[in-house]
C-alpha cells in the first residue's frame, strides 16, 4: 500500500492491520507535502513535529491494543478557519488573523483527534472563506494540481488541491455558497456540504452564520463518508446543530454500497442554461447517461426562484451575516492592530483597513449597507422571503425526485488572475452551487471526467435534508461505474505541471 | 400656550442583571468584584468560531418576571444582532430582542402620593450585557478594559410613557424593584449595577391641527443607576425643556428635533448632550442566526406562572385590609422575604390556642412589632438574608409560641427579646430556654413586694425626689427592682406596688 496513492479508507485499514505504522502514513504524507506543496502551495501551515508525535501516540494506542477511533493514524489536512489549539496560527487566511492562535479546537477537530486522526497542517482559503479561486489570501494563491497556471476553485482550494496532490487522503473545508463542492469539482475529488445542522459549526471562524457547514473533501466518496461520519453529529455548543433525539447520526458506510432501487433523478432546466461550458455539460450528461444505465429515470424539473434569484438572494444573506460576523476584528482584543493610530476610532478604521483585503472590504460594505436601517426591508428582509421561494423550489421537487444533478461550476477551473477584476464573473462560479446552502439542503460534487485540456469536471447532486446517506449511495452508484479516481496529476508522478 | 399647560411624559427603560449564576451565553460564573477578565472564556470574549447557547434559567427568570407584570408571553421570541462598536462589547454587537420581545403589553401599579397610578409595560426582553471601559489611572493615554460583566444576563422592562412626574419616574423605578426582589428576578444592587435606568422624558404642549397631541424633543437619559439621580435627572429635563420652550415655543418640538441622548452628571446635577437625532446610531438590527428563536411551551410559562409568590402589590392590600399604617406596610414591603415572613408569623400565631381571642388588629401589630424590631436587628447585625436566617433556626411557628409566652405574662417583652436571639443562636425552643434559665416572670405578689421594699430601702436619694416632686424617679426605681429580680418580675405589678408604697 502506498499512503499516497491509497484512499483514505485503504490507509485506515493497513494501519488498524498494522500493515502500515501511522508513523509512515504520516512521514509519507509529509513527504508529499515538503516535495508538491513548493509548486502548489495549499498549506499555509505544516505541522511535522505535531503530527509526528500524534502518530507515535496512535501507532502506541494500537500496540498497546487501546482503542485507537474510526480514523486511528488517518494524516489528515484542515481548512485554516477551523480552530485548533494545537499551537498553530488559525488565519482564515487574514492578516488581521496573521499569528493568531485559538485557544480551543473546532468541534470537528475535537472529533477528528477523538476519532485518532493525525493534523498534518492547515490549508490555504479565500480570505474568510469569501471567493472561489483561492485567489483572495492573504498569504499567496493556491494552484491547481491539473494544472498550476489555473485556480483549484475557492474558498477551500486549500484542502482541495492538497487532496487532488495526494498530499493528504482527505481534507475539511467549509462550505457556505459552494465552497467545498466547487474546489472539489474544479480539482477533481469528492466533497460534500452537509446539511445545515448536521454538523457543529462551533470553532469554525463565522463567514455567514445561517449558510455555513463544514464537510469532508477526499478522493472517493467512501472516504467522504468516512470523514463525515467522524464529524457530524450533535453537539451542544452549537445551537443550530440537530440533536440526536431529532437526526440520529446513521453509519453513512454501512448500505454505501447499495444502490438505490427506482432512482428517480431531477434534472433542473435552469442548471443547463446560458453560460454552461459546452465540455462540462457534455460531461455531466454523459453522468446522467450513466444513471439511466443503472436504471435511473430522469426528469426534467424546475427550480424558478433556485438559479434566477439564487446570487442575488445569496449575496444579501452571506454578505449581511459576514458584515456582522467581521465586527469582532477590531484591533482591541486580539489579532491585527495597527501601529499608528490619533483615536479609538482611528485605530478600529486603520486596523480593519490593514487587515482585511479588497474582497473581504467589499462584502462588509454590502452587508453593512443592506442592514442599514431605511434599507433593510428592501435587501435583508426580501432576500429571507426569496430564500423561502428557493426553500420551496427545492421541497417540490423533491416530492418528485429522489435528487437533483448537474454540474457543480459552470466551466472548469480558470487561469489564476481572469476573474480577479472582475467579481461579479466571479461570483457566477458558484450559480449552481449557492441555492443548496440557502435551502440548507445536502449536496455533493463527484468527479464525472475530464475536458480535453485534461482539466477535471465535477457532477452535483443535491438531496434533501438529513439524507446524506441517501446522497452518498447515490454518487456512489456513479462512482462504481467509472474510473476517474485513479487519474492523478502529472505533478504527483514527479511530471510538469501544465495543462496537457 | 402658557408653561402650566405643559405635561411632563416620561418612560422609562430599566435594565436589571438575571440571578443567574451563569452568564446569558456561556458558562462563565456572573461576578462582581472579582480580578479583571478572571471571568471569560472564549465565548463571552467574541473570539473567531465561538457560538452563544442559551442560559435557560435567565429565560425561566425573565419570563418570571414578564408574567408578574401581566405581561402576554409570544408563541415566538427572536434574537437579534445589534451592532454598535465599542471596545467592551467584544463581538462589536450585542445579542437581544428587538421585534419580537419575549413579553408584551403588561403594567405595574404604583403607590404615588396622588395614589395608585397604572403604569402600561410595553415590553420585557432579554439581552446581553457589555463589560467595562475604564480610563488609565494617572492620566495615562489610554484604557482598560475588564469584561467580567461582558455576557451577564439583563432584562429590560420598557415603559410607556404613562409618568408624568420626576417622583412618579421614582416610584415607578422603586416598585419595579421590589417586584424582582420578590420574585428572586435580580438581586438589584445598584451598588454592584445589577439595576440601570433610562429615562425618556418630553413635555407635551397640547394637541396640533390634527388633533394629536404634540411634544418637546424626547432626551434620553443614559445609564442612570440610583433612584435619586433618576428623580433629579427627570427633574432637571423637565426645567431645561420647560426653559427651552419657553424661549423658543416654534421650534423647540418633537418633530423638529426628534430624539437626543444625553448623560448625567451627578456632581454637578445636570445632563448633557451625548448625541443629537442626526449622530443617532444605526445599530443594523438583524435576526441572530447563531441562535433558534425561542418558542415557550405553554405548559411551561403556566407552570411559572403557577410559581409566582404573591405580589408585594397583593401584601400591600392585605396589609391595607388589616389596618395597617402606610410607614409599617412600607417598612415590611421594603425588604425581600420580610412581607411573606410577617404573613407567616401571623397565621402562624393564629394556630397557637392561647391566641384563640385575640382579635385580627392585636394579631397583626404583634406580628409587625416583632419582624420589624426582633428579626430584623438580627439580620442586621449579622448582615444576612432572611432566607440564610432559616438555616439558623429561624421559624415563625417557633417564634410564635415565644410570642404567646410573652402575651401570657410568662416572660416580660424584653426576656422575650433575649429569649429569641438564644433560639437562633442555640434552635432550641422558647419553652426550653425559659425553663433552663429560669427566666419566666415573677408575678407573685408577694416576691415583688420584698423586691420593692429592698429597692426603697437601699434608694433613699431617688425616693426622696421622687416624693419632692421628680416623677421620672419612679422609672429608676422600676429598673432597680427589675435588676434585682433579674430582669423576671413583671414590671407592671412593680410599678402598682411602688406607687402603692411611695403614695403615688
Amino acid at each position: 500500500m502506498s499512503p499516497t496513492e491509497s484512499t483514505a479508507r485503504q490507509v485506515r485499514d493497513a494501519i488498524a492491520r498494522r500493515e502500515a505504522s501511522a508513523a509512515e502514513v504520516t512521514e509519507a504524507c509529509l513527504a508529499a507535502v515538503d516535495r508538491l506543496d513548493p509548486q502548489v502551495h495549499a498549506f499555509l501551515s505544516v505541522d511535522h513535529a505535531g503530527a509526528r508525535r500524534r502518530a507515535a501516540e496512535i501507532d502506541r494506542r494500537l500496540a498497546a491494543g487501546e482503542p485507537a477511533g474510526l480514523l486511528a493514524g488517518l494524516p489528515v489536512a484542515i481548512k485554516d478557519n477551523l480552530c485548533t489549539a494545537d499551537g498553530q496560527a488559525t488565519t482564515c487566511a487574514s492578516r488581521i488573523l496573521e499569528g493568531w492562535r485559538a485557544p480551543y479546537n473546532a468541534h470537528v477537530v475535537d472529533r477528528l483527534l477523538a476519532e485518532g486522526a493525525v493534523i498534518v497542517g492547515k490549508t490555504n482559503l479565500d480570505e474568510f472563506a469569501m471567493g472561489s479561486s483561492t485567489e483572495n489570501s492573504a498569504y499567496g494563491t493556491t494552484r491547481n494540481p491539473w494544472a498550476l497556471d489555473r485556480v483549484p476553485g475557492g474558498s477551500s482550494g486549500g484542502s482541495a488541491a492538497a487532496v487532488a496532490a495526494r498530499m493528504v487522503p482527505a481534507a475539511l473545508g467549509s462550505d457556505t455558497g459552494g465552497s467545498i463542492r466547487q474546489p472539489a469539482a474544479l480539482c477533481g475529488v469528492v466533497g460534500v456540504k452537509p446539511t445545515y445542522g448536521r454538523v457543529s459549526r462551533y470553532g469554525l471562524v463565522a463567514f455567514a452564520s445561517s449558510l455555513d457547514q463544514i464537510g469532508p473533501i477526499a478522493r472517493t466518496v467512501g472516504d467522504a463518508a468516512l470523514l463525515l461520519q467522524a464529524t457530524a453529529g450533535h453537539d451542544a455548543r452549537d445551537s443550530t446543530c440537530v440533536s440526536q433525539a431529532d437526526q440520529p447520526l446513521p453509519d453513512y458506510l454501512a448500505a454505501l454500497e447499495e444502490p438505490v432501487e427506482g432512482l428517480r433523478i431531477g434534472v433542473p432546466r435552469q442548471f443547463f442554461a446560458e453560460g454552461l461550458d459546452p465540455e462540462v455539460e457534455a460531461a455531466v450528461r454523459e453522468a446522467l447517461a450513466v444513471y439511466e444505465r443503472l436504471g435511473a429515470k430522469l426528469t426534467d424539473v424546475d427550480l424558478p426562484h433556485a438559479t434566477d434569484y439564487a446570487i442575488a438572494t445569496y449575496y444579501i444573506v452571506a454578505t449581511s451575516e459576514a458584515s456582522s460576523n467581521l465586527a469582532r476584528y477590531d484591533g482591541v482584543h486580539y489579532g491585527h492592530r495597527s501601529r499608528d493610530h490619533a483615536d479609538m476610532i482611528d485605530m478600529y478604521m486603520r486596523s480593519r483597513a490593514e487587515g482585511f483585503g479588497d474582497e473581504v472590504k467589499r462584502r462588509v460594505m454590502l452587508g453593512t449597507y443592506a442592514l442599514s436601517a431605511g434599507y433593510y426591508d428592501a435587501y435583508y428582509k426580501k432576500a429571507l422571503q426569496v430564500r423561502r421561494l428557493i426553500r420551496r423550489d427545492f421541497e417540490e421537487a423533491f416530492r418528485k425526485v429522489d435528487c437533483l444533478m448537474g454540474p457543480t461550476s459552470p466551466t472548469p477551473a480558470f487561469r489564476i488572475g481572469e476573474r480577479a477584476a472582475d467579481p461579479l464573473a466571479m461570483y457566477l462560479s458558484d450559480i449552481y452551487t449557492v441555492s443548496c446552502n440557502l435551502a440548507a439542503i445536502a449536496g455533493l460534487s463527484v468527479p464525472c471526467g475530464f475536458t480535453g485540456a485534461g482539466l477535471p469536471v465535477g457532477l452535483q447532486i443535491l438531496t434533501d435534508v438529513f439524507t446524506e446517506d441517501r446522497l452518498l449511495r447515490i454518487a456512489r452508484m456513479y462512482e462504481r461505474e467509472v474510473d476517474w479516481v485513479s487519474r492523478a496529476p502529472a505533478l504527483v508522478a514527479g511530471g510538469g505541471g501544465g495543462a496537457a | 400656550m402658557s408653561a402650566a399647560e405643559l405635561v411632563p411624559t416620561i418612560g422609562l427603560e430599566v435594565h436589571m442583571h438575571l440571578a443567574t449564576r451563569t452568564k446569558m451565553f456561556c458558562a462563565c460564573r456572573v461576578a462582581y468584584d472579582e480580578r479583571p477578565n478572571s471571568c471569560v472564556c472564549p465565548v463571552c470574549l467574541g473570539m473567531p468560531g465561538v457560538l452563544p447557547v442559551m442560559n435557560a434559567r435567565a429565560i425561566e427568570l425573565a419570563v418570571r418576571m414578564a408574567l408578574a407584570l401581566g405581561c402576554t408571553i409570544p408563541d415566538l421570541a427572536k434574537w437579534d444582532r445589534k451592532h454598535y462598536y465599542y471596545p467592551d462589547l467584544p463581538k462589536n454587537y450585542q445579542i437581544s430582542e428587538y421585534d419580537q420581545p419575549l413579553g408584551v403589553d403588561g403594567h405595574l401599579d404604583v403607590e404615588t402620593p396622588g395614589g395608585v397610578r397604572r403604569i402600561g409595560i410595553i415590553r420585557v426582553h432579554l439581552e446581553e450585557d457589555a463589560g467595562k471601559l475604564m480610563h488609565a489611572e494617572g492620566g495615562g493615554d489610554y484604557s482598560v478594559v475588564d469584561l467580567n460583566r461582558t455576557g451577564t444576563p439583563l432584562l429590560e422592562v420598557v415603559s410607556h410613557p404613562d409618568m408624568h412626574s420626576a417622583e412618579e419616574a421614582r416610584a415607578y423605578g422603586e416598585t419595579l424593584r421590589q417586584l424582582a426582589v420578590y420574585l428572586g428576578v435580580s438581586g438589584c444592587n445598584m451598588q454592584l449595577g445589577q439595576m440601570r435606568f433610562e429615562p425618556n422624558i418630553s413635555l407635551r404642549i397640547g394637541t396640533g391641527p390634527d388633533g394629536e397631541p404634540r411634544y418637546t424633543p424626547i432626551a434620553e437619559i443614559k445609564n442612570l443607576n440610583s433612584f435619586r439621580s433618576v428623580e433629579r435627572a427627570c427633574a432637571y429635563e423637565i426645567a431645561r425643556h420647560r426653559q427651552e420652550y419657553e424661549a423658543d415655543p416654534a421650534g423647540y418640538t418633537l418633530e423638529r428635533l426628534g430624539k437626543e441622548t444625553r448623560g448625567w452628571n451627578d456632581a454637578e446635577e445636570r445632563t448633557y448632550l451625548l448625541r443629537s437625532k442626526e449622530e443617532a446610531h444605526d445599530y443594523r438590527y438583524f435576526p441572530e442566526p447563531d441562535l433558534v428563536p425561542l418558542v415557550p411551551d405553554r405548559a411551561w410559562v403556566e407552570g411559572i406562572r403557577a410559581g409566582l409568590p404573591k405580589l408585594p402589590g397583593q401584601f400591600r392590600k392585605e396589609m391595607q385590609e388589616a389596618g395597617l399604617p402606610r410607614k409599617i406596610i412600607d417598612a415590611l414591603l421594603q425588604e425581600d422575604q420580610i412581607a411573606k415572613s410577617w404573613e407567616d408569623l401571623v397565621s402562624a400565631i393564629r394556630k397557637q390556642p392561647q391566641a384563640k381571642g385575640w382579635d385580627a388588629k392585636r394579631l397583626t401589630e404583634i406580628a409587625h412589632n416583632w419582624i420589624l424590631q426582633d428579626v430584623r436587628r438580627v439580620l442586621n447585625e449579622r448582615a444576612i438574608p432572611l432566607t440564610e436566617l432559616r438555616n439558623s433556626h429561624y421559624a415563625e411557628e417557633e417564634l410564635a409560641k415565644l410570642i404567646v409566652l410573652v402575651e401570657t405574662g410568662v416572660i416580660n417583652r424584653n426576656t422575650g427579646t433575649e429569649v429569641f436571639s438564644k433560639m437562633i443562636a442555640t434552635g432550641k425552643s422558647a419553652a426550653e430556654i425559659v425553663q433552663e434559665g429560669n427566666l419566666a416572670q415573677v408575678a407573685d405578689a408577694g416576691e415583688i413586694e420584698a423586691l420593692v421594699d429592698q429597692t426603697i430601702a437601699q434608694n433613699p436619694k431617688v425616693v426622696q425626689d421622687y416624693q419632692g416632686g421628680k416623677k421620672a424617679s419612679l422609672g429608676r426605681l422600676i429598673g432597680e427592682t427589675m435588676k434585682a429580680s433579674g430582669g423576671k418580675a413583671n414590671p407592671q405589678i412593680v410599678r402598682e406596688i411602688l406607687l402603692r408604697k411611695l403614695g403615688g
